[in-house]
């Protein structure tokens, strides 16, 4: 049961959460190193660190869900023990995990019931889900069931099932990632109002800008260790990113573009496509192209048909009409991928291990897995080992890939390191055309930058790319035209330069150019009320998403 | 104390040699056990049971004949098993596959020359790839279980034969027995070596084995079936076609499968009858397994396999034990290869004090 009746006695200076000399070893990789950490009540605390560099492994054993090896912890000054997540709880720590373990069938309060073992808290429980989400400015339906929901609203799902139990430290492991930037000012909004009722919140992230501008007190960790511990609103966006990363890392930098008038390397019309997945996203009526030199960026919150998307222009889906895919001007709707590259296309999928690349395998087989025709690796039906292992030295050496050569079995590289091999054995086919999407997720940001370079180099040899991309600032950083896809609309491709990013978040939320999808003045009414009444026969419609994550009168963007 | 199993978080190349290995030293004991609970010397009975048959020339050579079938037909299932096309009905394709060359051998009679054998190598393999068929058939157009209706297939063939040799093709001076003619001998496979029944197929087992393990290891076409059975989103990234891998698997498979039935009716039985196989072609799928899905492992377990069935009718003979004592060996076996390939992935750990169940761990990775 939370013992959430007693009052903390405010005054006493101890914090509500110390860890001290926390260790913890995993095989091969030592993931806190005598990780130090005091989190005061009611604080934004920002745990600030590259991918790896333990902030997970230190939440999971904040919230018991992994022990330490060594090292106290104290919670309101006693010395306890986390054995489990239930225990973590009970002592009043909740916390949103980056993935939502949601069941997409149930409603809203069904899930949040499947959470809570004892049937007298059951009762009235979507009453009690309507009063906090009205009350913390999280629009909700109860009754909803999850597989309508943005992944905003599920989120706020898992928020509201944290603040139900009346958490006194709430930790929140990178979740604006799947949000757009109104969301996020929502999002924070409510953070922010948590804090002032005296509830700590730990806000996991590497966002910098986020972090300034909602935390006080940041520590930030590298190789497991914390390396420095400041307000991150006194210090610059370049200063923290220096203490996170250890060196300073040189942004990618755009040479000469020419973008060239000939034939579109790819020409997509007016394709529309059923999604294969239950609860996946229809594509609907997207057209767009790409010229050689261009990089195009489409922008877009996770789970709006990007997987579609990629699946249709890579041919692991075909379409009914060839003419709806054109590459180098050849109709190709109804090639598969290995016909697709014999038109000098190339493509990097978001998933790595399991789809761009085969875990178990080693990595000249998977330099083989895309590379077979282009770089003539078969003869007479068998495999050429001693010109696969050249193609994946090459690979490694041209994109720094860490690894202990060509026979290492790719899941044994961190994902950064196989993420540039993946990159890399596409772009050294020399394509004419790539398609990536997710280039830098999860990765580091040294591999980012190469990553980013690599990709604009290409461009500059006359190549078409085309980045799909959450990252916002990513597609900002590399592409000279964006579009955003929308529950499986694309917007018109428009310049970097001339749109902001406020009217991007627009476009992310559902509201389209002159489309007339949805009444932005729409946005402007009461968000804390639920809307059943919206739920017409055509409940995904357009607009839907877009009408709730307008927020008020927040007009700041967050992520410029 | 407690038990625990730890996820290793990869693949352990040790365990996956070793499991093979102590799954058949856990059958012997267990086996032993099993003969002393019946009242027999167990050390005596396992004499009878595993070494005895391999003292003599004639055993060696008998071993060799009964593992040429397991052998062709376990390769042939790794390959596919590889790709996650789970063929469980060589049985009926083994069945088939001599249905279709003794059929020829019968049509033939005591004429024909040296064209009948090669002939009837032939047939046998379409027989296998046409019942093969049937279920690759039923996957790609409607997605339908390959592992039912190869198996439900087994059952039809079983019947078809029964049918053929009671019926049609029954021996007019049979006296009423259920069995066609002898074949003539234009249609009986060569022996290698003369007063043995070691024949061709022996040698057949010991070419396709290589073969096998050249096509795994380094074809094209092995590349897709290990890809797609590892990642089939990978394979479909790479262009590699799901439907032609499964057609391509059921095909080698049932071919295989129908080269051994061809083999055994026209060495070792030298006719058709209902009794052809002593279930060559489920015992394949555990040959196929303790082998690691790997021709070279194909040959040594299917050595193994052989044994069982040789013990088998050595303890019928010597020690009065049921013909089941063979089912049971292979069960067994089977049982502790799957218990001792949790190994593979997984650390054993014996804990001391209150242990607690802590949080809870995903596991990844797939048992094979």
């Amino acid at each position: 049961m939370p013992s959430t009746g007693q009052d903390v006695s405010v005054g006493q200076r101890s914090p509500l959460l110390r860890l001290t000399a926390i260790s913890k070893q995993f095989p091969g990789c030592l993931a806190n190193d005598a990780v130090d950490l005091a989190i005061q009540p009611g604080e934004i605390h920002a745990l600030l660190g590259e991918n790896g560099a333990g902030k997970s492994t230190l939440v999971k054993i904040i919230y018991g869900v992994q022990q330490p090896d060594q090292g106290e912890i104290a919670w309101q000054g006693a010395p306890v023990r986390i054995g489990n997540p239930a225990q973590a709880r009970q002592l009043g720590i909740g916390m949103v995990f980056q993935h939502f373990s949601l069941f997409e069938s149930l409603t809203v309060t069904e899930n949040i019931a499947l959470g809570i073992s004892d049937p007298e808290e059951r009762r009235g429980l979507a009453g009690r889900i309507a009063a906090i989400s009205a009350n913390y400015g999280l629009p909700l339906d109860p009754q909803r069931a999850v597989h309508d929901l943005s992944v905003g609203e599920r989120q706020r799902v898992e928020i509201v099932r944290c603040l139900l139990q009346h958490p006194k430290l709430l930790i929140m492991d990178e979740p604006t990632s799947v949000l757009t930037p109104q969301e996020v000012d929502k999002l924070f909004a409510t953070l922010r109002r948590l804090s002032e009722e005296g509830c700590a919140i730990l806000y996991i992230s590497h966002k910098l800008e986020e972090i300034r501008s909602l935390c006080r007190h940041a520590t930030i960790m590298r190789q497991g260790r914390v390396v420095a511990e400041c307000d991150p609103r006194r210090e610059t966006a370049e200063h923290l990113a220096e203490l996170m990363i250890g060196t300073r890392v040189a942004a990618a930098r755009r040479g000469q573009i020419t973008v060239s008038g000939e034939t579109p390397r790819l020409e997509v019309t007016h394709l529309s496509l059923r999604s294969e997945q239950k609860f996946g996203t229809d594509l609907v009526d997207i057209s767009f192209a790409v010229r050689p030199g261009e990089i195009l960026g489409i922008a877009g919150i996770a789970g709006n048909g990007q997987g579609e998307l990629m699946a249709a222009l890579s041919g692991e889906v075909r379409l009914a009409d060839a003419g709806t895919i054109r590459i180098n001007g050849i109709s190709a709707g109804q090639m598969g991928p290995a016909r697709r590259r014999r038109l000098k296309a190339a493509f990097v999928p978001e998933e790595r291990n399991g789809h761009g690349a085969v875990g178990p395998l080693a990595l000249d087989e998977n330099a083989f897995l895309s590379a077979y025709d282009s770089r003539h690796l078969v003869d007479w039906g068998l495999i050429n080992g001693r010109r696969m292992r050249d193609f994946a030295g090459r690979i490694i050496a041209a994109f720094d890939v860490r690894c202990r050569g060509v026979q290492s079995q790719a899941r044994a590289l961190s994902g950064g390191n196989l993420q540039k091999f993946i990159v890399g054995r596409e772009i050294l086919q020399e394509p004419e055309l790539l398609i990536v999407a997710q280039p830098t997720w999860g990765v580091d940001a040294g591999a980012a930058a190469a990553i980013h370079q690599a990709l604009l180099d290409l461009a500059a040899r006359g190549a078409a790319i085309v980045v799909i991309s959450q990252d916002l600032d990513e597609i900002l950083a590399v592409c000279q035209r964006i579009a955003v896809i929308n529950l499986g609309r694309l917007s018109v491709p428009r310049p970097v330069e001339e749109v902001s990013v406020e009217e991007i978040g627009l476009l992310m939320g559902g509201i389209h150019d002159g489309r007339g999808h949805a009444d932005p003045a729409a946005g402007d009414r009461g968000m804390d009320q639920q809307g059943p009444d919206r739920q017409g026969p055509d409940r995904r419609r357009p607009g839907d998403g877009g009408r709730e994550h307008l927020a008020g009168d927040e007009q700041r963007a967050v992520q410029a | 104390m407690r038990f625990k199993l730890e996820s290793r978080g990869n693949y352990s190349a040790l365990w996956t040699f070793a499991s093979p290995l102590l799954a058949i030293l856990l059958t012997i004991i267990t086996a032993g056990v099993i003969f002393a609970l019946m009242g027999h010397d167990p050390v005596a009975a396992l004499y009878t049971f595993l070494v005895a048959p391999l003292v003599s020339a004639t055993g060696l050579s008998e071993l060799c004949v009964k593992a040429a079938p397991l052998v062709l037909i376990g390769v042939g299932l790794s390959l596919g098993f590889r790709a996650n096309v789970w063929n469980i009905g060589a049985e009926g394709q083994f069945t088939l596959g001599a249905i279709f060359a003794g059929g020829f051998a019968l049509h033939i009679g005591d004429g024909g020359g040296w064209w009948v054998f090669p002939a009837m190598l032939l047939l046998g393999v379409l027989g296998g790839m046409i019942w093969a068929g049937i279920p690759a058939l039923l996957r790609v157009w409607f997605n339908a279980s390959e592992i039912l209706t190869s198996l439900m297939l087994t059952y039809v063939a079983q019947l078809l034969l029964i049918y053929l040799v009671t019926g049609p093709w029954k021996d007019p001076e049979g006296y009423g027995f259920p069995q066609t003619a002898m074949f003539g001998e234009s249609a009986l496979s060569p022996i290698l070596v003369p007063e043995t029944r070691l024949h061709l197929g022996v040698l057949a087992a010991v070419v396709v084995a290589l073969l096998g393990w050249l096509i795994l290891s380094k074809s094209m076409l092995g590349f897709q079936l290990r890809v797609v059975g590892l990642a089939p989103r990978a394979a479909a990234f790479a262009g590699f076609g799901q439907r032609r891998l499964i057609w391509l698997s059921l095909m080698l498979g049932g071919g295989l499968a129908g080269l051994a039935g061809m083999f055994e009716v026209a060495g070792p039985i030298g006719q058709l009858t209902p009794a052809i196989s002593p279930g060559y072609g489920f015992t394949a799928i555990i040959v196929a397994f303790l082998g690691r899905l790997h021709p070279v492992g194909v040959v040594l377990a299917g050595l193994v396999l052989a044994l069982s069935y040789l013990g088998g009718e050595a303890a019928q003979i010597d020690l009065g034990l049921p013909n089941a004592v063979t089912g049971i060996f292979q069960g067994v076996l089977l049982f502790y290869l799957l218990a001792s390939d949790v190994l593979i992935l997984y650390r054993p750990r014996l804990s001391f004090g209150a242990g607690r169940v802590v949080g809870r761990k995903s596991v990844g990775g797939s048992a094979a």
